[in-house]
């Protein structure tokens, strides 16, 4: 009798945590955040996120690669902070509080890059700015990083730059390779001397670099041709009009 | 006043947002299923662009630039805040959408229902900072020339989502292969009508 009382007068206890099966890290449901968005949900050729920015630094190799990486960074990293600050973000300010913690990882990197790889800097121009307004980075903060956990988020983070990085590096090889010969500034497909008989490799036999690929359009129509690739292989992702 | 116009001109064709810095891509390709929405967003745009970039310019020019501050005391001559910059530019952006926002539910409720969630994403529009960011490397020489470069930038953002809106309309007739229809065939005709606005670079004005 006396038991029983005291167990009644006793709190229910604030429940804190829910226990939950401990997930493993990687598990499978992780693993597909990481693995959907480099094809099936992809960033760029299926969500049509970030598209601003993924095409006008696609010239060279090495400016394209530079850019995803400072993506990636910031992804990650604004995915993280915004998960873990989720439940104290009052949601009609939201955007504002998103903006602020992406602006100031921006500038992180900007300077970061200022200070480390002045050149690719300075070719990237606004674009290191424009990753503030970059729809990847503010389209997953909305849609994943605001419901779920810090681990999840990251991985999310990872997968979704990881294939924007992809499309970009993908548009940069051949904007490169057939517009200056090149690949990371090295010429691979052999010297173009003044006249034929001064070049080697394919410029001997009197190939010519296509200019049209260094100006801007066409890498417009580079991810058009490799959406339709990548539509042919994956025919759920045809759109009806 | 000529190169009040030429800028004008410039900007609009030469130097267009969409066309020669895929800037706004994301709204671009988004918003521009019919004609009506693509108008209303790109009113929008033109409105906060021609707010935004002279504001930005003067905060850039007053706070921000090295030497900036020395209307404050010449001790404040040698201060450089303009690392600053991205995150002054976009809470003005932020603040000024959310202010058109208001005034546009206030005084046209029918436009704000029509726009919906659109109005907010203004905010996070590439085209809307990157004219920000444009008039700082352009270095203006006063602050009309920044107006005109951002009313001129919005124009031609409107004139780029209108087209490819009136396309988008019309080619749903047409018979487009599956795996290009919707996306693909709209990014191949944006770089197609990007070589189109090309020939304009040989303009000198």
């Amino acid at each position: 009798m006396e038991n029983k009382a005291n167990n009644n007068s006793k709190k229910a206890p604030v429940v804190l945590f829910v226990a939950k099966e401990k997930e493993p890290l990687f598990s499978k449901a992780n693993r597909k955040l990481m693995t959907d968005p480099l094809n099936d949900n992809n960033p760029i050729s299926v969500q049509v996120l970030g598209i601003c920015s993924a095409l006008a630094i696609t010239v060279q190799l090495r400016p394209a690669i530079v850019m995803a990486l400072a993506v990636m960074a910031v992804v990650v990293f604004s995915n993280l902070i915004v998960s873990l600050l989720r439940n104290l973000i009052p949601n009609r300010i939201r955007i504002i509080v998103q903006l602020v913690i992406v602006a100031a990882l921006v500038i992180l990197v900007d300077q970061v890059l200022k200070a480390f790889a002045y050149d690719v800097s300075k070719q990237l121009s606004v674009f290191v700015g424009l990753i503030i307004t970059n729809c990847i980075v503010m389209g997953r903060l909305e849609a994943f990083a605001l419901g779920n956990g810090p681990w999840k988020s990251v991985l999310d983070g990872i997968g979704n730059s990881l294939g924007y990085g992809v499309i970009l590096i993908i548009v940069a090889f051949f904007r490169e390779l057939l517009g200056s010969g090149k690949l990371f500034g090295f010429e691979v497909l052999g010297h173009k001397g003044v006249t034929v008989a001064e070049s080697t490799g394919l410029y001997a036999l009197g190939y010519e670099n296509n200019g049209l690929m260094l100006l801007s359009p066409m890498a417009l129509i580079v991810v058009g041709i490799i959406i339709w690739f990548q539509r042919m292989k994956n025919r759920k992702l045809i759109e009806t009009h | 006043m000529v190169e009040y116009f030429s800028l004008f001109v410039r900007s609009i064709f030469i130097d267009n947002m969409i066309f020669a810095y895929f800037l706004g891509m994301c709204s671009y390709l988004a918003v521009s299923k019919n004609v009506k929405t693509a108008v209303g967003l790109g009113a929008a745009v033109i409105f906060v662009l021609t707010v935004t970039v002279p504001v930005n310019y003067l905060l850039d020019n007053y706070l921000l630039k090295s030497g900036a501050l020395s209307w404050l005391g010449p001790e404040y001559a040698t201060i450089d805040l303009s690392f600053l910059s991205f995150i002054m530019f976009i809470a003005v952006v932020a603040s000024m959408v959310q202010l058109v926002e208001m005034i546009v539910e206030k005084f046209a409720p029918a436009l704000y229902g029509s726009l919906g969630i659109f109005l907010p994403l203004i905010a996070v529009n590439c085209a809307i900072l990157g004219g920000s960011l444009f008039m700082q490397q352009k270095d203006f020489p006063n602050v009309g020339m920044a107006a005109t470069y951002g009313l001129g930038s919005g124009i031609g953002w409107f004139l780029a989502i209108l087209a490819i809106a009136a396309i988008r309309e019309k080619i749903t007739y047409s018979n487009v292969p599956a795996p290009l229809r919707g996306l693909g065939i709209t990014f191949i005709i944006t770089g197609l009508m990007a070589i189109g606005f090309m020939s304009f670079m040989g303009i000198k004005i």
